[in-house]
């Protein structure tokens, strides 16, 4: 457990002592910010229906940006033979890295509860499925954060990783928009595989265990992934 | 202390470490000599759980390799071959980051990094960034690195190289220094290093070890003495002919630098005898003039090129 931390506050630390998180933390605060804004008033309701509506689309960029180099930039320089030499199991290097993407994304999404802090100002915000939304964005972040993380375990380019990464959360969000290229057997498959249906249910304010489930089985397959890529480079 | 048997490792249909068997002792400096490509690194990562074997068994101490491999790395401080640490971070904050994972708890860290740094001479550089060190230095944090946690056993993959002679002569104390208390296993390919470090050398070619015994022992058994001469008015073949009537000579040659009427040759006599007073008496009878003589030491060199060159 220890050892875990260890490993998680030393990915934490990298990312804060150089201007990575903050690069990652700007852009992700300015088009979030951006999109919601602009039609805020426009609608002239107090909710933030259309922030998380726009979440997954953003996440499945800004997140395999941040998890790509966990991984790649050990393989690439070397360093991961140091790793594999010290006393750590492959699980609590696996877990510890995570649990940094997770970190990560919890200071992307920090900043923007001056949203709905705001909004109560100024209109009657029903808070609800604002706690859901951020529930959801949380696990939808540790879930692309999986995704990535073994995205980031197959190779040692760094871009590759995060394009393999992109390519993979953007196949999941946008999956289930994509109903028409798909035979009618199938429908129900990929319309559970969609990531953006079961964080839209959760971000109403519902809570159901069928979209927890999903997202936990997300989260250890990508973890499991890069277990067993990480093992079999061995 | 290291029980080593029928160690087998295959890169795909490459048979890189072949069926080798070795016991280490508690307290021994073991070598590692061989040519480049000739299974030490490979031997190494092994014996440092970094990769699994392909076959055979690892056994530190009363664990076994595949059954308690976090027991047996916490049992041993490796140096890899290049040190490839993180380069961003500092070395202060990379230290205290291992010794964060070897579980040294936090009111003792600061203490053990002062320890290191004196040993290792850390004390000017512990605030730079590890990617702006010179190897040299760079090498300096890697033994720290390895003896955070003050292992039993400490294998260091090619420790000296790429460093000037005044720090391979001091990274040299300090394997010494350790030697005394912990048991080390190094690799080089520089044979005067292993002569001058280690008590026992193990010579490893093309994944199979082909000579292991104590340093001493194994300059012994090498090719025999060799003596050097050099000679004025004299020719060849006389020489050759005086000389190979001594008992215990067993070949004369000619030496390269034969000019100016100069005869230089080499004497090959067997290793049990020391034949300088013998050759000298002979020579006394004859009117040649001594223009050099030497005894060549007994080096490593002869017997690793024997052993290694096919």
């Amino acid at each position: 457990m220890k050892t875990f931390i260890q490993i998680m506050k030393k990915e934490v630390a990298d990312y804060f002592l150089s201007p990575i998180a903050y690069i990652v933390i700007c852009i992700f605060l300015i088009i979030t910010g951006w999109f919601f804004f602009s039609t805020f008033f426009l609608f002239n309701q107090a909710g933030m229906r259309n922030f998380f509506a726009l979440l997954p689309l953003v996440f499945a960029f800004v997140i395999p940006a941040v998890t790509m180099r966990l991984f790649s930039e050990e393989l690439h320089s070397g360093s991961f033979e140091i790793l594999l030499t010290l006393p750590l199991t492959l699980g609590q290097i696996v877990a510890g890295k995570f649990a940094a993407g997770v970190v990560m994304t919890g200071a992307m999404l920090a900043p923007t509860l001056a949203y709905p802090i705001s909004i109560s100002f100024i209109g009657d915000l029903d808070w609800g499925p604002v706690i859901g939304g951020y529930i959801g964005a949380m696990l939808l972040g540790g879930s692309f954060a999986a995704v990535g993380l073994f995205a980031s375990a197959l190779t040692r380019n760094q871009i590759i990783a995060f394009i393999l990464g992109a390519a993979i959360c953007l196949t999941l969000t946008l999956i289930d928009k994509m109903l028409f290229f798909f035979p009618a057997s199938i429908l129900n498959i990929i319309e559970y595989i969609g990531a953006d249906s079961h964080f839209q249910n959760i971000a109403k304010g519902v809570i159901d265990s069928r979209d927890l489930v999903y997202f936990i089985s997300v989260i250890s397959i990508g973890l499991l992934g890069a277990h067993t890529v990480l093992l079999k480079k061995q | 202390m290291i029980y080593v048997e029928n160690l087998t490792k295959y890169y795909d249909h490459f048979c890189a470490v072949d069926r080798i068997s070795f016991v280490v002792r508690k307290g021994e400096i073991i070598g590692l000599l061989g040519p480049n490509g000739a299974g030490k690194t490979t031997t190494l990562k092994m014996l440092t759980g970094y990769f699994p074997p392909s076959d055979g068994t690892i056994r530190v101490g009363d664990y076994n390799m595949n059954d308690h491999s976090l027991a047996i790395k916490q049992m041993i401080g490796y140096l890899p071959e290049s040190s490839p640490f993180y380069k961003t971070m500092l070395v202060y904050d990379y230290l205290m980051h291992v010794a964060g994972i070897r579980g040294i708890p936090p009111s003792g860290r600061l203490a053990r990094l002062k320890y290191l740094s004196d040993l290792c001479g850390l004390k000017d550089i512990m605030h730079k960034t590890i990617g702006e060190l010179s190897k040299g230095l760079n090498q300096r944090v890697g033994l720290a690195h390895a003896m955070m946690n003050d292992p039993e056993i400490l294998i260091l993959d090619e420790p000296t190289q790429g460093l000037d002679p005044n720090q391979i002569v001091e990274i040299r104390n300090i394997i010494r220094r350790i030697g005394r208390e912990k048991t080390v296993i190094f690799s080089t390919h520089i044979l005067s290093e292993a002569e001058a470090t280690c008590d026992r050398i193990m010579i490893i070619n093309r994944g199979r070890i082909v000579a292991d015994g104590d340093t001493k022992d194994l300059k012994l058994s090498g090719q025999g003495t060799v003596i050097h001469m050099t000679l004025k008015n004299a020719v060849f073949d006389d020489v050759k002919k005086t000389l190979t009537d001594i008992a215990g000579v067993e070949k004369v040659e000619k030496a390269d630098p034969a000019d100016n009427g100069l005869v230089s040759v080499n004497i090959t006599c067997r290793a049990e005898n020391d034949l300088r007073e013998l050759i000298y008496q002979k020579i006394k009878t004859t009117d040649w003039t001594l223009m050099d003589f030497h005894q060549e030491a007994h080096t490593l060199e002869a017997i690793f090129r024997n052993l290694t060159c096919q």
